[in-house]
C-alpha cells in the first residue's frame, strides 16, 4: 500500500454560534498510526468529517502528500473511512461490499474477485464472503467494514470510534487485529476514540481534542508522563493533584512547597515554564504515590485510609489527606494475593519519588 | 444552529429546491389551491359583482342549519364510537407477539382498504328486509315480522363506524406503538398495581394518539357522504350531499362554493381548537417541547384530569381485585381475555359484512339470506358487460397513473423536507397535506369547475392529476418516514469508498429505499382505485371509473351484480395488502 502523509492547516469549523473545530493545524507523518482522543462533543469527529469529505470546512486547507484537497468531493480524495457502526450496505452481500469501491474505480471484475478475496484472507473471514451483513456478528461486520476500507488501498485511512459498539474482550482482540494491519499495510491511519485506554495501547501519537481545539499532541508516554494541562492530567489516566507554590526554577526542575506544607519538595516540569511564587498542581500517578503506615509524628503528608478496591491486576487504596482542604487521593499497587497490608481507618504516610512529581500550571487550559 | 440559515444560500442550492419541491408546489398550487378559490370565490360573486346572496339563502331557512347540525351530530358521534372502541383494538395490537399483531393487523388494514362503497353496499344488503339480522332475528323467535333497520340514524353510525374505525385504530396505534413498554413495567415495580399503572402511566402517553385519531375521523366523517346516501333516510343527510345535489341537479355553482365555505370553516375551527388544547405537531408523531406558558386553566384541569385518573386507576385495581386469583396472578405483559374477545368481535363485525357478500354473489336468490344454489351467473354478467371491463380498465390506468406521478413529484418533496436545510419546513409539510384536510368534496367540485373550464372534464389525465393531489400527501408521509430511518452514513460510506453522487443514489440510496417507493406506489394507487368523490364530477357521466360505476348502479338498485362486483374488489384488495406487507416485512428484515 502507498501511504501518504497529511497536512492539516488552520481548519476550522462552525455550527451557527457553535465552534465545532477552532482553527487547527495538524501533521501526521507517512504511516503514522495517530489517534484523535477526546470527550464527546471535543470536535475529533469533525475533524475527521472534514479530512474525509463528509463536510465542508469554514476556512483552512487540507493537503494530502502536499496536494490540496480541501474542495475534492469525499469521492475524489482516495481516502478510506471506517465507520462508527461500520455502514455496510444492508442490500448487497459481504462481497459485494467489499468489492463495492473497486467498481466505482472501474476495475475489472476479475482483478475485483482477487482483491476482494485478498482483502477477507487480511481480515480472516474468507468464507463469509456469501453471507450478508446482518449475519454477521458485530465483530464479523468490524471486520469487513475493515476489509471494504483497505480493499482499495486509500492513501489515508480514517476510522471513527470502530470498536465503540464491541464488548471489552472483543475490543481487544479487534485493538491488535487493527494494529497487525498497520503494520502489514504501513498505512497511514487517523483513529478516533473517546476511550483513552485503547489511544494508549494503539497511537504512535495521540491528538488530545478539548472544546473544538488540540489540548496536547504527543507520544502516549508524552501526555501521561508529561500533562501540559489538568485536563490532560485528569483525562488520560488516573491522577492525583495536590496545590502547590513554585519556590525555585533550575535546569533539572522545581523547587516547590505543598500547601499548608511546611517542608520543601521537588517537582519535574512539563515542558511550559514556571515562575517563582506562581501557584501549580503536582501530579502523582497512583501507582507512584507510596504509602506506609505511618510511624507516630512522621512528619510530611498523612492521611487515613478510606477503602480498598481490587480491580483485577491493580489494587487500589483511596486517602483521605489529614491536611485541610486537599482531595481524595489515589495510590495503587499490583495486587497480590493474601490480605491487604493496611486496614481501613489507619493512619498512613504518603511519598513519591520527586521524579515522579509533576508540575502542571494551574487552571487547566491554554 | 441558527445563523447558518442566514448565511446567504448559494445559488446552486435553491436550484436544487426548486428542482425537487416545484413540481409538487406546482401541482397544489395550480389543483388544489386555485380550484378551491376558485370555488369560493365563486360563492361571494356573481354576474353583476360581490355578492352576499348565496349566503343569505344558507341562512334564510333552517333547512341548511339542520343539516349542519345533523352532521355535526352524526360526525361526533362517529368519532366518539370510534375512539371508545377503537382503543382497546390498537391497545392489543400493540402489546401482542410479532405473529398475532401481523394477523391482527392484516383485519384491520384489510377493513381501512376496503372501499367505503363495498362496506356501506354490504351494510345495505346485511340490514335489508331479507337480510342476515333480520333472518336470525326472525328464527330466533325475537321478532315475528322483520323489522326495518335500515334508513335511519341507527344504520349510518353502523356504517360510519365501520368505515372510519379502522383509521381511527391505525392512527392510535402510531402512537401507543412508540410508548415505551418498560414504563408501566416500572410503575408495577414501584407498587402501582395493573389498573393503576395503565391509567396513570400508559394512558395519558396514549393520548395524543387518542385526540390524532379523534380529529383524524371526525373531519373525515364531516365529509362524508356515501354511507349517509345509501343507508340513511332524509333525515341523515348529510352537508357533502348537498353540495353534491346543488352541482348535480342545478348546476348552481354560486351555492354550492357557499356550502363548501360553511364546510371549510367549520373544519378550520376544528382544527384551530385542536391546534390551541394538543399543538397540530402531535398529529404528526413529531414531539416537540411543551408550550412555553400554559394558559391559566390548564392547570387546575389537569389536576382533575390527574384526580380522575388515580379514580380510575383505584377503581380498575378493586375490579381486578374481585376477580379468581388465578387471572390476577397472570403474567401482566399478556393482553386479558375480555380484551382480546372484545377486539376479535369488533374486528369480526367490521369484516363480516363483506366476507357474507362471498357467498351471496354465488347464490341463486337474489341478494337474500341464505344464499341458495350456486351460479356463476353474476360474475358473467359483470364480465360480459362492457360498461363493468370499460370501468376496471380506466381505473386500474388511473391508479397507476396516480401512483406514478405521485411517487415521481411526492419523493423528492419527501427528500427535501428531510435531507434539505429549506427555511419553513414546518409550513411546507402543512401545505403538502393540506389536501387531507380540506374536505375532498370541496376539492371536487373545484377541481370540476377549472376542468370543465379547461376542456378536462371526462378524460383520464384530469383525472390523474385530482387523485394525484390527493394522493401525493400518503406518498410524502411514507417517503419522510422512510428516509428518516434511512441511515444517511451509508451514503457517506458509498462517497468515501469512491461512488459520485448518481452512483451513490442508483447503488446504494434507491436498493435500500426500494421496498418504501413501492409501498408509497400501492398507496398511492388504492387511494386513486377507490376515490369516487373526484371521479363523482370529474368523469363527467363518460368514461366513468370502478367506484364510479359502482356508485351509480348501487344508487339505482341493489342487484346481485354489486355483489361479484364487491367480492372482486374485496379479493383485490386483500391480495394487495397482502403484497405490500410482504414487501414490507422484507424490507424490514434488511
Amino acid at each position: 500500500m502507498v501511504s501518504s502523509s497529511l497536512r492539516i492547516l488552520e481548519l476550522s469549523k462552525r455550527y451557527g454560534d457553535f465552534v465545532a473545530l477552532a482553527p487547527t493545524s495538524l501533521d501526521v507523518a507517512k504511516g503514522e498510526f495517530l489517534t484523535l482522543l477526546g470527550p464527546s462533543g471535543s470536535g475529533k469527529t469533525t475533524l475527521l468529517s472534514l479530512i474525509a469529505g463528509l463536510a465542508h470546512p469554514d476556512e483552512g486547507q487540507i493537503l494530502v502528500d502536499d496536494a490540496d484537497v480541501t474542495h475534492s468531493p469525499a469521492y475524489d480524495r482516495d481516502i478510506g473511512v471506517v465507520f462508527q457502526n461500520y455502514a455496510l450496505f444492508p442490500h448487497m452481500t459481504v462481497e459485494d461490499n467489499i468489492a463495492f469501491p473497486l467498481k466505482m474505480r472501474k476495475v475489472s471484475d476479475a482483478e475485483a474477485r482477487r482483491r476482494t478475496m485478498e482483502a477477507l484472507e487480511t481480515v480472516r473471514l474468507p468464507h463469509v464472503a456469501k453471507r450478508f451483513p446482518r449475519e454477521l456478528s458485530g465483530g464479523q461486520q468490524q471486520r469487513i467494514a475493515l476489509a471494504r476500507c483497505i480493499v482499495y488501498r486509500p492513501a489515508i485511512i480514517l476510522m471513527d470510534e470502530p470498536l465503540g459498539a464491541l464488548d471489552k474482550k472483543l475490543r481487544d482482540q479487534m485493538q491488535l487485529e487493527i494494529k497487525r494491519i498497520h503494520r502489514e499495510l504501513r498505512a497511514t491511519i487517523i483513529y478516533v476514540t473517546h476511550d483513552q485506554e485503547e489511544a494508549m495501547t494503539m497511537s504512535d501519537r495521540i491528538c488530545l481534542m478539548n472544546a473544538g481545539a488540540i489540548e496536547q499532541l504527543g507520544t502516549p508516554e508524552d501526555l501521561y508522563f508529561r500533562p501540559r494541562s489538568m485536563f490532560v492530567a485528569d483525562f488520560l489516566g488516573e491522577s492525583n493533584l495536590l496545590s502547590a507554590t513554585v519556590r525555585d526554577v533550575d535546569a533539572e526542575g522545581l523547587d516547590i512547597v505543598l500547601a499548608d506544607q511546611a517542608a520543601p519538595s521537588r517537582a519535574v516540569g512539563n515542558g511550559s515554564s514556571f515562575a517563582a511564587g506562581e501557584p501549580i498542581k503536582i501530579m502523582v500517578r497512583p501507582q507512584n504515590l507510596h504509602v506506609v503506615t505511618a510511624a507516630a509524628d512522621s512528619g510530611g503528608l498523612t492521611g487515613r485510609l478510606v477503602d480498598v478496591m481490587i480491580s483485577g491486576s491493580l489494587t487500589r487504596l483511596y486517602i483521605a489527606p489529614e491536611t485541610s482542604g486537599m482531595p481524595q487521593l489515589v495510590a495503587a499497587y499490583p495486587t497480590r494475593s493474601g490480605s491487604p497490608p493496611h486496614e481501613i481507618g489507619q493512619l498512613v504516610s504518603l511519598g513519591w519519588n520527586p521524579a515522579d512529581a509533576v508540575a502542571i500550571r494551574d487552571g487547566g487550559g491554554h | 444552529m441558527g445563523t447558518a440559515k442566514q448565511r446567504a444560500l448559494p445559488r446552486s442550492q435553491i436550484w436544487s429546491w426548486v428542482a425537487m419541491g416545484g413540481p409538487l408546489a406546482l401541482l397544489l398550487v395550480l389543483f388544489l389551491v386555485y380550484p378551491v378559490g376558485q370555488l369560493l370565490l365563486l360563492s361571494i360573486h356573481n354576474d353583476s359583482g360581490f355578492t352576499l346572496a348565496q349566503y343569505r339563502q344558507l341562512f334564510a331557512s333552517s333547512v341548511y342549519v339542520d343539516v349542519l347540525l345533523i352532521t355535526l351530530k352524526i360526525s361526533l358521534v362517529t368519532t366518539l364510537v370510534c375512539v371508545v372502541t377503537g382503543y382497546p383494538i390498537a391497545y392489543l395490537i400493540s402489546v401482542v407477539g410479532k405473529e398475532r399483531k401481523a394477523t391482527l393487523l392484516f383485519w384491520v388494514l384489510l377493513s381501512f382498504w376496503t372501499s367505503f362503497l363495498v362496506r356501506a353496499f354490504a351494510w345495505i344488503v346485511l340490514l335489508g328486509r331479507n337480510g342476515v339480522i333480520n333472518k336470525l332475528l326472525l328464527s330466533l323467535g325475537i321478532i315475528s315480522s322483520p323489522a326495518s333497520l335500515l334508513y335511519n340514524f341507527g344504520s349510518v353510525l353502523v356504517g360510519m363506524v365501520n368505515a372510519l374505525l379502522p383509521l381511527a385504530v391505525l392512527t392510535m396505534l402510531s402512537v401507543m406503538e412508540n410508548i415505551d413498554r418498560n414504563l408501566p413495567r416500572a410503575a408495577a415495580t414501584l407498587g402501582a398495581r395493573s389498573g393503576m399503572a395503565f391509567w396513570k402511566i400508559y394512558f395519558p402517553l396514549s393520548l395524543p394518539g387518542v385526540a390524532a385519531a379523534g380529529i383524524m375521523v371526525f373531519v373525515t366523517a364531516i365529509g362524508f357522504f356515501i354511507v349517509p346516501a345509501l343507508l340513511g333516510g332524509r333525515r341523515e343527510t348529510m352537508i357533502t350531499q348537498l353540495i353534491i345535489d346543488q352541482i348535480q341537479q342545478t348546476m348552481n355553482w354560486g351555492f354550492a362554493g357557499a356550502i363548501s365555505v360553511l364546510l371549510l370553516f367549520v373544519v378550520l375551527i376544528v382544527f384551530a381548537a385542536y391546534d390551541r388544547l394538543l399543538g397540530l405537531s402531535t398529529m404528526t408523531g413529531v414531539a416537540t417541547a411543551p408550550k412555553s406558558k400554559p394558559s391559566r386553566l390548564s392547570e387546575p384541569i389537569a389536576k382533575v384530569g390527574d384526580v380522575l385518573l388515580t379514580l380510575l386507576g383505584t377503581i380498575s385495581d378493586a375490579i381486578i381485585s374481585l376477580l379468581p386469583s388465578r387471572r390476577r396472578g397472570r403474567n401482566p405483559d399478556q393482553p386479558g381475555f375480555g380484551l382480546q374477545a372484545f377486539a376479535w368481535t369488533m374486528l369480526l363485525i367490521i369484516s363480516l359484512p363483506t366476507i357474507l357478500m362471498i357467498p351471496l354473489s354465488f347464490g341463486k336468490g337474489g341478494l337474500n339470506w341464505p344464499p341458495q344454489g350456486f351460479t356463476l351467473h353474476w360474475y358473467e354478467t359483470v364480465l360480459a358487460s362492457p360498461v363493468w371491463t370499460q370501468a376496471l380498465l380506466r381505473s386500474l390506468m388511473v391508479g397507476v397513473g396516480t401512483g406514478l406521478l405521485a411517487m415521481l413529484i411526492g419523493t423528492p418533496a419527501a427528500f427535501l423536507l428531510v435531507r434539505s436545510n429549506i427555511p419553513g419546513k414546518g409550513a411546507w409539510l402543512a401545505f403538502i397535506l393540506s389536501p387531507i384536510v380540506v374536505p375532498r368534496m370541496i376539492i371536487a367540485v373545484g377541481l370540476f369547475y377549472v376542468f370543465a373550464n379547461i376542456g378536462l372534464v371526462g378524460s383520464a389525465f384530469g383525472l390523474i392529476l385530482g387523485h394525484t393531489v390527493v394522493a401525493v400527501p400518503y406518498v410524502v408521509m411514507t417517503m419522510m418516514a422512510v428516509l428518516r430511518n434511512y441511515d444517511t452514513r451509508l451514503d457517506h460510506a458509498a462517497s468515501s469508498l469512491g461512488a459520485r453522487p448518481f452512483a451513490t443514489l442508483r447503488h446504494v440510496t434507491f436498493p435500500i429505499l426500494g421496498a418504501g417507493m413501492m409501498s408509497s406506489f400501492l398507496f398511492a394507487f388504492a387511494t386513486s382505485f377507490d376515490e369516487l368523490t373526484i371521479a363523482l364530477f370529474a368523469t363527467g357521466g363518460l368514461n366513468a371509473t370502478l367506484p364510479k360505476q359502482f356508485w351509480d348502479e348501487v344508487t339505482l338498485q341493489v342487484s346481485p351484480v354489486i355483489a361479484a362486483v364487491s367480492t372482486c374488489l374485496f379479493i383485490f384488495m386483500g391480495l394487495l395488502i397482502f403484497t405490500a406487507e410482504r414487501l414490507r416485512r422484507r424490507a424490514a428484515a434488511r
